[in-house]
């Protein structure tokens, strides 16, 4: 059931990326962007990290693409339906030489296949079992890596000032 | 599951990277890098069933940072099109030869 349940949020995610990349409109685009980032938080589920599906779902699919949106509905973009791929052969080169890579990539994978059940995973299931999905990762997140929590909260005040600035009319 | 998922993740960083190489829509190659960061986090998430919860911590650091790149990357977006009318990059050729 749960394999099931993985390719068919696999190929709607696949699907939203390929529509993300073909997109003739941004608004389009924008659309399949929440549709993969939606389904990719459905296999996050299925691989046992509920806390960041949750977040996933609110804080990209929620917050960012709002704020994507924003932007293209602020800068008249939502008609804009010219087709602007790079043409021909660059594009069929860069496609070549990434499907490469990327076939290298799945042979890899394909030939270290893991089925059983790891000591990672029992470990995770141990964690959520005692405390809870949030506890499980805030265990680890306030205790370990402290000191860089603390310095994604400066690094996202530093990127507030910056995007005020930026974005100020007639800045400098 | 583990396997299909890190596939998954490959293929999708793949469309990613093709979308940035060959869109020329500012916002569009925005939405791709974001693609490429989720075919990461995917990986991410993946491999903690291998070696523990690090990297779910991990996959929140990527996610924290990618809303601070989105959203300095949309300022800049903003301020050239100010400029240049258009969010097409072939358009911006002030430091290009």
């Amino acid at each position: 059931m749960i394999e099931v349940l993985f390719y068919v949020f696999a190929a709607v995610a696949l699907g939203g990326a390929l529509g993300v990349v073909w997109a003739k409109s941004p608004v389009g685009s924008l659309l399949y962007m929440v549709a993969t980032l939606a389904s990719l938080a459905c296999i996050f589920v299925l691989l046992e990290a509920h806390f960041l599906a949750a977040i996933q779902v609110i804080v990209y699919a929620g917050a960012i693409m709002v704020l994507f949106l924003f932007v293209i509905m602020l800068l008249n973009l939502g008609h804009d339906y010219q087709w602007d791929l790079k043409g021909g052969a660059f594009s069929l080169l860069s496609f070549v030489i990434i499907g490469l890579m990327a076939g290298v990539l799945v042979r890899q994978f394909g030939e270290n296949a893991i089925t059983e059940p790891t000591a990672g995973g029992r470990a995770i299931d141990a964690a959520l079992a005692q405390h809870g999905a949030v506890g499980a990762i805030a265990q680890s997140l306030y205790t370990t890596y402290v000191v860089p929590f603390e310095i994604t909260g400066v690094l996202l005040l530093v990127a507030i000032v910056g995007a005020l600035v930026l974005a100020k009319k007639g800045g400098r | 599951m583990i396997t299909e998922a890190l596939v998954l993740s490959a293929m999708i960083f793949v469309l990613g990277t093709f979308g940035v190489l060959v869109r020329r829509n500012a916002i569009i190659m925005f939405l791709c890098i974001e693609l490429q960061l989720n075919a990461v986090n995917l990986a991410f998430i993946a491999f903690s069933r291998l070696m523990g919860i690090d990297g779910q911590v991990f996959v929140f650091f990527v996610m924290t940072v990618a809303a601070a790149e989105a959203a300095v990357g949309l300022a800049i977006i903003i301020s050239v099109f100010r400029h240049y009318e258009t969010v097409n990059v072939d358009n911006f050729k002030l430091l290009r030869w």
